[in-house]
């Protein structure tokens, strides 16, 4: 997976609450192979008037200013409902790095972590006063080694993040890697496992 | 100290664990379906195959065609060949088109008794918290958490914290599974259960069928909660006996005795607690695009007034998007169309319960009904419910995921209302620019005759 150590990028604000991963990506498009890639499905609705045509003038992301943000600030349970790792894969494939919100959908925040997209649980009070510039860009950096975020003023705000996840990403490593190294606990395990209780296997 | 039914189930999976809560879990049950073909995809990458191919499962139903459509869009039907394919090369049991056993994997699972209790099951699909109705510890996983489980069996998970939702009192007439967790999920937030693992306890959840439990687990992810669990009893014994996947003869008598245990001690400590009446209430509907938004059918579309002020953007947008007036009253909103099916309410019991109504009247608005499975289907045709539908103007419909999600072809046209007996009422998730209210079957069949959204206990015996 994409690694990830530090990142300093202009930061958008989506102030809604619930952002599903519909919103993010539609699921009309989920049929698309990785390779194929997401950038222009990203927030397809939101985004593009029904025609798809032409770019809403109302979206943040369509405004000039905004539109080479690479860090995304939400309200509460971004990233709720379908499990769909294609919401991931449209936010990174657009170019954002990093997500911050009071908190998230379980399955997308797992998802993010796997993927190279920093998903920063952050209280409200904390990115209401990181976000306060509203008017001009907002500039953060985040820093994965010291847990932190920065704006240009000097605010700066820690948070937290599990070291397994932590290591996972600034190594760029997948689960998969991790996993295979426990090999053998796995066999011993599953032989145990799997004679204490027969009746997992189907007649 | 006691110890929870999730604690049971997550301690008797554990291969490896780390200090902060991280393990790695062993998984009983591994269901695929149409739409997990890009973690085929990088398990190829990976150069891995399956490691246990006979734990893995896999259903044809986001993709599926649920009537003959001459114009349906062949990169749908390529998704449930490619599962087939992939199914084929990896040596995995899977169920497609014209398959006796076919069905919505939440639908089918449970039914076909590859949901055992005290069985670790994921599925790369949010609504796998359904199987937890079993007793089973199950939860939806994404592609790349697909891809792990298909290449060593196994998941890394933080482990959760807890939360015991007790229901008790009656439910009423007309009041069922759906009305309790949509009124749950109002009550605790559409985040409210984001981290945990609910489980429902209290006599209205003992005295629930299986059917109605399975409704309730489904739609515990709309709460944020990945997983929600029932502890088994003797309706969950009963009810697996004899199904095709589950153990038979003795090995099944004896994992009976090993699930008689699958129950919270008397002294073990949730993190969290919640209580609900369920005689106080009525029947529910959605009015917004979080299910979050769910409210009594006797109530109104909250005005103005009624929200706060930082909420007040998103409250116009929804407003403006789902086409309403603030302040008018529920059972005045005009429908367009009717669906009923999905994951959370396509099973037999469900469609009882909707024929019921269809008996009353005959549909105003275009109504499909979509059987969760190809058993759900011949039971139910076998009971003459089909001709009870197509008398009414219903449709009857072929097995499979259909209009909830929108990914195969059937869709509500952008700017249409539909009364929708699935799980999500996000913007856009019946098709662009649909309008979606959630409610019970019974509800949308009473939708469908009146053409409004109607409160079924004033329908009864007054439409002839």
């Amino acid at each position: 997976m994409l690694a990830f150590t530090e990142h300093c990028g202009q930061a958008l604000r989506l102030p809604w609450e619930n952002i599903d991963t519909d919103q993010i990506i539609p699921a009309r498009y989920l049929h698309r192979p990785r390779n194929a890639g997401y950038r222009e499905q990203l927030f397809h609705d939101l985004r593009f008037t029904p025609d798809g045509k032409q770019p809403r003038v109302d979206f943040p992301l369509n405004d000039p200013t905004k539109a080479e943000s690479s860090i995304l600030v939400s309200g509460k349970n971004f990233g709720c409902g379908s499990s769909r790792e294609h919401a991931v894969w449209a936010l990174l494939d657009y170019g954002f790095r990093v997500v911050i919100a009071p908190d998230f959908g379980d399955i997308f925040f797992n998802n993010s972590l796997k993927n190279g997209l920093l998903a920063i649980r952050l209280d409200e009070r904390s990115i209401e006063a990181l976000m306060q510039n509203e008017g001009e860009p907002t500039i953060l950096t985040v820093d994965l080694p010291q847990q932190s975020i920065t704006t240009r003023s000097g605010l700066r705000y820690e948070f937290e993040i599990d070291p397994y996840r932590k290591e996972a990403l600034l190594n760029g490593e997948s689960d998969i890697q991790m996993t295979f190294r426990l090999y053998d606990e796995i066999t011993k395990f599953e032989t145990r496992y799997i004679k204490d209780n027969p009746w997992i296997y189907t007649p | 100290m006691g110890r929870t039914l999730f604690d049971k189930i997550w301690e008797s999976h554990i291969i490896a664990e780390r200090e902060n809560g991280m393990a790695l879990l062993f998984i009983d049950r591994h269901l695929v379906h149409d739409a997990t073909a890009q973690a085929f995809d990088q398990l190829r990458l990976e150069g891995k195959e399956v490691r246990r191919p006979e734990l893995t499962f896999g259903m044809a139903d986001h993709y599926i065609a649920t009537h003959h459509d001459p114009n349906r869009d062949p990169v749908h039907e390529q998704m449930v060949t490619t599962l087939a394919e992939n199914a084929h090369e990896q040596g995995i049991t899977s169920f497609g088109a014209g398959d006796e056993y076919q069905g919505i994997v939440h639908v089918a699972g449970p039914e076909l008794g590859l949901t055992l209790p005290g069985a670790l099951l994921v599925c790369g699909d949010s609504h796998t918290s359904t199987h937890g109705a079993l007793g089973a510890l199950a939860f939806g996983i994404g592609a790349s958490e697909v891809t792990h489980v298909l290449a060593t069996q196994t998941l890394w998970q933080q482990r959760p914290k807890t939360m015991r939702i007790r229901i008790d009192g009656e439910l009423g007439p007309q009041v069922s599974a759906k009305d309790l967790i949509l009124t749950i999920i109002s009550t605790i937030g559409a985040n409210g259960g984001t981290g945990y693992v609910i489980e429902y306890t209290g006599k209205t959840i003992s005295d629930l069928s299986i059917e109605s439990r399975l409704t309730l687990c489904n739609m515990s992810i709309e709460a944020g909660a990945r997983a929600g669990m029932i502890a088994p009893d003797e309706t969950t014994f009963s009810y697996l006996k004899g199904k095709r996947f589950a153990p038979q003869g003795e090995l099944f008598e004896h994992a009976v005795e090993m699930w008689r245990g699958l129950k919270s001690d008397d002294d073990a400590s949730y993190d969290k607690e919640v209580a609900i009446d369920a005689g106080k209430l009525a029947p529910t509907v959605t009015w917004g695009n979080s299910p979050e938004t769910a409210l009594p059918i006797t109530g109104h579309i909250p005005s103005l007034n009624e929200i706060e002020s930082n909420k007040l953007e998103q409250y116009n947008a929804t407003i403006e998007y789902m086409g309403l007036a603030p302040g008018a009253m529920l059972t005045s909103l005009k429908i367009d169309q009717v669906f009923i099916g999905s994951c959370t309410n396509s099973r037999l019991e469900d469609l009882r319960e909707a024929a019921e109504i269809a008996k009353l009247g005959s549909a105003k608005v275009p109504t499909i009904v979509v059987p969760g499975s190809q058993q759900v289907r011949q039971q139910a045709e076998k009971e003459g419910l089909h001709e009870i539908f197509q008398k009414a103007s219903f449709e009857w419909r072929e097995p499979g995921c259909s209009m909830c999600v929108a990914m195969n072809g059937d869709s509500v046209p952008s700017g249409a209302r539909c009364a929708s007996t699935s799980n999500r009422n996000f913007a856009g998730r019946q098709g662009p620019g649909s309008r979606t209210h959630l409610m019970s079957p019974a509800m949308a069949a009473a939708a469908a005759i009146t053409g409004h959204l109607t409160d079924v206990r004033e329908l009864e015996g007054n439409i002839c």
